[in-house]
């Protein structure tokens, strides 16, 4: 086995490193989400929302970065630009339906 | 003409010689996972519009119980760290290693999957099936696709394993296994959505 594609790019380039500091910190922001909504006793719920959303995003980019070793080396870069534009088209697809079906909502009252 | 042919035998006999080529399937794999991605969103959008919509029927409040849910997420965020240790034994081409951390994977897919069903089974038998509201009509759809790509990444994952077990870790079979991690890790990308916006936002 000496050739070894594998390390040059994509999900099967990680080292233990990586992944266990991609575990940890995934648990942990699971952890804070889950406790922020279970405990939320003097919070305001937009102090909420903006602590879950934000973990998610922020475990989203751990998953991305640790799991799936995306990062700005040239050997990721077409999978980071196919991923942006994938981004693209999702923030699209919700933002827009939202946007057309609250306006309907409000029209029809 | 005799150019074209020779280019194609070269392609279909020596398929993993090329050092591209695992590299070339991985990226269109993740074409596939982007286009998946395309249909989560739809699926979200959807649920965005219609999760408030009860009809006189429960809410998240009265469905979700969140330790469970924290409980299911452990288990998918578990799987996720045995897949990777899988990979890393593969990389030092330990075949015995990559099956266990497999078989560790599977199983703690399959119990996030027994979960899953047993939730639905019992809002199910409750009478807050999908047919209730809209809110559940949504809910099923969204949290049944995750589970229903959990359910296939489940059998691809016991077919890798007797591939593993009959053909050795074979320049094939590496990349496959390459490509079932990008499918499980994505899965578990999802579910960071699915926990946050139906379950922590439907208790709020």
């Amino acid at each position: 086995m000496n050739r070894t594609p594998i390390d040059s790019a994509g999900a099967g380039r990680g080292s233990f490193k990586s992944y266990a500091i991609g575990f940890i910190l995934s648990i942990v922001l699971t952890a804070i989400a889950f406790a922020l909504v279970m405990q939320s006793g003097e919070l305001s719920r937009w102090a909420v929302s903006f602590g879950i959303f934000g973990a998610a995003i922020l475990q989203i980019l751990v998953h991305l970065h640790y799991f799936l070793h995306l990062d700005t080396t040239s050997a990721a870069r077409w999978n980071v630009l196919a991923l942006i534009v994938t981004l693209l088209i999702m923030i699209l697809f919700v933002g827009l339906t939202l946007w057309i079906m609250a306006d309907l909502n409000y029209r029809m009252m | 003409m005799i150019t074209d042919t020779s280019t194609f035998n070269a392609v279909s006999s020596g398929e993993f010689e090329h050092p591209d080529t695992i590299e070339n399937q991985a990226f269109g794999f993740w074409i596939y996972i982007m286009s998946d991605l395309v249909l989560f969103a739809t699926i979200f959008a959807t649920y965005a519009v219609l999760g408030h919509n009860y009809a006189g029927g429960p809410t998240g409040k009265d469905l979700f119980h969140l330790p469970y849910t924290f409980g299911e997420t452990m288990l998918l965020l578990f799987s996720s760290a045995t897949y990777g240790l899988s990979m890393l034994a593969m990389n030092q081409n330990r075949k015995d290693l990559v099956l266990r951390w497999l078989f560790a994977t599977f199983l703690l897919g399959l119990g996030f999957l027994a979960m899953e069903i047993n939730e639905f089974h019992h809002m199910i038998l409750d009478g807050n099936g999908p047919e209730r509201s809209a809110f559940l009509s949504a809910f099923f759809t969204l949290v049944g696709t995750h589970g229903s790509h959990v359910a296939f990444g489940l059998i691809w994952m016991s077919v890798m394993m007797g591939q593993i077990i009959a053909k050795g870790l074979s320049a094939p079979v590496q990349s496959r296994l390459i490509r079932l991690s990008i499918f499980w890790h994505f899965l578990d990308v999802v579910w960071v959505g699915v926990f946050t916006i139906v379950y922590l936002m439907g208790v709020m």
